[in-house]
């Protein structure tokens, strides 16, 4: 029998693989595609107090071995989401983490407030989208503002709360342990590293937002070390990603001491990814003779 | 829709960047006009997919045909596979042309460019059509659209057909029709958006933006919609989803 639950703040998940954030919807455009109870928990597109339009096309450009995005967080709002988005995702047997976005802290919290009754396993606070103007990254950059955006969140918070961090910052280990002070249930790392592309022959910015996210197996090796770092900095659990595209990525997360790993840019590529990395890492599990995940996760020191 | 390994049939080049690919697949017999395809390059380091409009599909056959133009590295990619070589395919994507609903009226199929080759799989299932076509100079295609219906031709360089864009063509050639089914670049889209309202006709429109994902989840593929949008309602709709085939009037073109 091979072990391959992992329990973040007292909710346990059947494999460590989940999806990331807005590279996923709310499970139903995949859902066609992997079986949605396959996986440990299926995090949602951000979800705001109402709908946000986002911003203007082009939205994407491809980069080498990546991906850059400016989609601005365009979602229907909170209305929408628990009438038609959350019955969807409730049918299946994964854990649920919504994603909540905001311009302000009072946006934050009309979310939380509003969630706080719904059957929802986890919050992830979006505090690093780079690509919205004011909220998102705003909070995200400084370990004075992730500490204080976090306690107000966990003053109303009904569900344990993941704190989402930025890359973009000087140092993740202060960011990571701001969180943690803040009062965060868990932390997840990487989101988007913020970059831009020019068109040449147009003689303009490939995105009309001029910067993006860049995600993809490009970030890899960057997104690995801010995990490494920011879980030897904390104690509470990390849930690592960055450019995991199969489950050798997702085992070098889990070693560097992620204690859960979430699939984004992947699943653009590939719809099956999710899925067949949560079934990659118990094949190595089983053929590497491991009984349990954890003897894997943070193994390397 | 699914994502499987398509073989490859045939490919040619039937104009210059122009390229005519025949895959072998599975769902050819689900395929609506108008509806695309995502392929993916052999390289990792090309990650996203390309979305290809599907020319003809025969469900006898169990093929597809796409007729797509090089435009960057993963089509010049595509563009040099050979017969009997694989490549990755998802579809059918997205909601096609309202075929079925016009089957029995006039149809104008109008096509710009590289927006033409879906046209080609429209004719095949309307009784009563007609196609107006524009290309910079040289054409392709003509001799298969010909075979299906009668073809009002516009060049930019005046070296074929009626001098100037596919609308002077339709003005010059006085067409009639009941319905306008359309794909190509916008200045195009808005011009036959504009002259349908004028002669009080319905317009459909193909539209086309960069892609990630192709199924509706990334939200990255929108284009701006005069009312709310069924998914987030904004005035953003997923044209790789709820499109790429919307009513003009539905679609802010500006």
């Amino acid at each position: 029998m091979t072990h391959t639950e992992v329990t973040l703040a007292g909710v346990t998940l059947k494999n460590p693989v989940m999806t990331a954030s807005g590279t996923f919807g709310s499970g139903m455009e995949y859902g066609e595609f992997v079986d949605l109870s396959a996986l440990g928990a299926v995090v949602t597109k951000g979800v705001a107090d109402r709908p946000w339009p986002g911003n203007p096309t082009p939205r994407i450009v491809e980069t080498a071995s990546g991906m850059m995005n400016a989609i601005g967080l365009q979602n229907p709002g909170i209305d929408v989401f628990t009438s038609r988005d959350l019955p969807f995702l409730q049918k299946y047997d994964t854990k649920i983490i919504v994603n909540v976005c905001g311009h302000s802290t009072e946006e934050y919290l009309n979310v939380v407030d509003r969630l706080a009754e719904e059957k929802v396993d986890m919050l992830e606070i979006n505090i690093s989208c780079p690509n919205v103007k004011e909220g998102g990254i705003a909070f995200g950059t400084n370990p004075g503002s992730i500490e204080k955006i976090t306690s107000e969140v966990k003053k109303h918070a009904k569900q344990p709360v993941i704190m989402k961090l930025s890359p973009n910052v000087t140092d993740i280990k202060e960011c990571a342990k701001a969180a943690e002070s803040g009062g965060a249930d868990v932390i997840s790392l990487i989101n988007t590293l913020t970059g831009m592309k020019i068109d040449i022959e147009r003689r303009t910015f490939a995105l009309a937002n001029r910067t993006g996210g860049l995600s993809g197996p490009a970030i890899k090796p960057v997104a690995l070390r801010m995990v490494y770092e920011a879980a030897h900095a904390v104690r509470i659990p990390v849930i690592g990603m960055g450019g995991i595209a199969c489950a050798s990525d997702a085992i070098e997360f889990l070693m560097a001491g992620a204690s859960a790993v979430s699939v984004g840019t992947a699943n653009f590529h590939n719809p099956y990814a999710s899925v067949e990395i949560a079934n990659g890492i118990r094949e190595f599990l089983e053929s590497h003779g491991i009984s349990d995940i954890h003897d894997i996760i943070g193994c390397v020191e | 829709m699914i994502k499987e390994l398509a073989t490859v049939l045939s490919q040619e080049s039937i104009a210059a960047g122009i390229y005519s690919l025949v895959l072998k697949v599975s769902f050819a017999e689900d395929v609506i006009p108008g509806q695309f395809v995502s392929l993916y390059s052999k390289d990792a380091s090309r990650l996203l997919p390309r979305p290809i409009s599907i020319c003809e599909s025969s469900a006898e056959e169990g093929t597809i045909r796409l007729v797509y133009r090089i435009a960057g590295a993963g089509t010049s990619e595509f563009s040099k596979l050979i017969a009997g070589e694989k490549i990755e395919v998802l579809g059918p994507l997205g909601n096609g042309f309202p075929v079925k609903e016009y089957a029995e009226s006039r149809v104008l199929l109008v096509g710009g460019g590289i927006g033409i080759p879906p046209l080609l799989s429209c004719a095949r299932k309307l009784t009563e059509k007609t196609f107006a076509v524009g290309y910079r100079s040289e054409t392709y295609l003509l001799a298969d659209l010909e075979s299906e219906a009668t073809v009002h031709v516009a060049t930019e360089d005046g070296s074929l057909g009626t001098p100037g864009n596919v609308l002077d063509a339709i003005k010059a050639d006085g067409v009639k029709a009941d319905v306008i089914f359309s794909c190509g670049p916008k200045p195009m889209l808005r011009a036959l958006k504009a002259y349908a309202a004028e002669v009080g006709i319905p317009c459909y429109v193909s539209m086309e933006e960069r892609m990630a994902c192709g199924i509706g989840a990334c939200l990255a593929c929108v284009c701006k919609t005069t009312g709310i949008d069924g998914h987030s309602h904004v005035h953003n709709t997923r044209i790789c989803k709820d499109g790429p085939v919307f009513l003009a009037e539905e679609v802010d073109l500006t």
